[in-house]
């Protein structure tokens, strides 16, 4: 019985971290992403530490946003086009199970290094030091809804050869709740303010994308099989 | 067995030639109703409906801006309610509804927008601000761009259809966010006028046009939902014989 439940979750995570383990490039591109579109804030706003500062919990967390984006449209199509998505989806499992296992393969090679590199970003945009743990804290917990949603929307372009652009006109406003309070998160921690209350409310965005974002991406997947 | 017996009602609710023959009864008695409601609405709220002690007559747009409002959101629902039918049971019909409600959703949520930001201007000085209602708004009208979008994509009716219904069901978990963020972070913004569970704030000379527009508005939302998906009814059904049959009769006629 544990392993009709969980079963496909270890086994799809290990597979995805393998593949990734063989194709480092690919895991280190939005990050770059990140890093280098960081770099274009100053230069395009300006230099000044207090200007910065004061777009830093912002910033920070557009940029997040859009590395996940980037990242998350091949989530599925390797599977899609090798016809392992097909063994996946007539295996006798609880399809969400799987599902799951590659949503968090996927945070771990994008959300978590996303994280754990934020500091230095922080440090770059002189982001208060009181301001750090509460913005790893939000990035970690964000990402991870970031990643769930942005799997629905994966799921369903799957089928369509430029599916890109739409991927992320799809999924932009489903995302935007969690921009808003990861970002607050930060922001309330720079102002003095209690910035546990914004990061409970990310942490409940997770809890209901973990129970319900399966759902739909496994209905998408299906749909994708039909044409 | 007796199951059967019982879900055959639902099923006939279904079929797009039963909806398309029904309905052709109801749409004169649709159309006159939302005209007077509209017509009775505009004249009254528009000229003899008083002048707001602060915003002069420009407050008038509310007799706009709010039903349209109060629609966009509906709409949604209707919207999202119709695709999840339609991937349960499996009704074309609901999938035909949930097209229609979308093009119509759309249109509103921009017309809320709009009329939104030229009251604005009289009001706050500015077209646009960045309060939570307004973005909401702007969220929801992307919410249904994503679900037109969508819809153009993908080569075969029933694809689309799915993928659609997937995705606002979806959004629908932007709905409640919608509504929630006006207390969020509220700003420049009035709070919700209309309270379901207070009495109006609003002088009832002023709310009475206000209730007489929000359900000419409903009228009209449901004429032309239902115009919307005949026209996509006889689209798609135009290989099947009762819709020759009344193209057929339509020549004849001619």
């Amino acid at each position: 019985m544990s392993n009709f439940l969980s079963g496909g979750f270890t086994a799809y995570l290990f597979r995805e971290l393998l593949l990734a383990y063989r194709r480092r490039g690919d895991v280190v591109k939005p990050l770059v992403f990140f890093l280098m579109v960081s770099t274009l804030v100053p230069l395009a706003i300006a230099p000044e530490p207090q200007r910065l500062a004061a777009l830093a919990p912002g910033m920070i967390w557009i940029m997040a946003l859009l590395a996940t984006l980037l990242s998350i449209e091949s989530l599925f199509s390797d599977d899609f086009q090798d016809g392992s998505l097909q063994q996946m989806l007539i295996a006798p499992n609880l399809l969400a199970m799987p599902v799951l296992g590659k949503v968090t393969a996927h945070w771990l090679m994008i959300g978590l290094p996303l994280t754990l590199i934020s500091p230095l970003i922080g440090i770059w945009f002189s982001l208060p030091a009181v301001a750090v743990l509460p913005m790893i804290l939000s990035l970690a917990l964000g990402t991870a809804v970031l990643s769930l949603i942005g799997a629905v929307g994966a799921a369903l372009t799957l089928p369509l050869r430029q599916g890109g652009v739409l991927l992320a006109l799809l999924v932009m406003p489903l995302y935007m709740p969690v921009l808003i309070f990861g970002s607050a998160t930060i922001q309330s921690a720079v102002d003095g303010l209690a910035w546990l209350s914004p990061l409970a409310v990310l942490a409940a965005f997770l809890a209901i994308a973990v129970a319900l974002c399966p759902l739909a991406i496994v209905a998408a997947l299906r749909l994708s099989q039909n044409n | 067995m007796r199951l059967n017996m019982q879900w055959t009602w639902f099923h006939r609710l279904g079929s797009p030639r039963w909806f398309y023959q029904k309905t052709q009864r109801w749409l004169p008695w649709l159309s006159a109703v939302s005209a007077i409601l509209l017509l009775t609405g505009l004249i009254w709220g528009l000229a003899f409906a008083p002048q707001d002690a602060k915003q002069g007559h420009s407050f008038r747009i509310i007799y706009l801006h709010v039903p349209a409002s109060f629609l966009a959101l509906a709409g949604y629902y209707l919207m999202a309610i119709a695709g999840a039918i339609g991937l349960i049971w499996r009704i074309k019909l609901s999938f035909m509804l949930m097209k229609s409600a979308a093009s119509i959703g759309a249109v509103l949520t921009f017309v809320a927008l709009f009329t939104g930001a030229v009251w604005g201007k009289p009001t706050w000085g500015t077209y646009w601000v960045w309060d939570a209602r307004i973005t909401s708004m702007l969220i929801l009208l992307f919410l249904y761009f994503g679900v037109l979008a969508l819809r153009y994509t993908f080569s075969s009716h029933e694809a689309s259809d799915k993928a659609s219904a997937i995705l606002s069901l979806v959004g629908t978990v932007n709905v409640p966010i919608i509504y929630k963020s006006v207390d969020w972070w509220q700003t420049l913004h009035q709070p919700a006028t209309i309270k379901l569970t207070s009495a109006p704030s609003m002088h009832p000379d002023m709310f009475a046009p206000l209730v007489v527009m929000i359900l000419g508005f409903y009228c009209f939302y449901a004429l032309a939902l239902i115009l919307s998906t005949r026209a996509e009814i006889l689209q798609r059904e135009g290989k099947s014989s009762w819709v020759r049959q009344l193209v057929a009769n339509k020549r004849g006629e001619v």
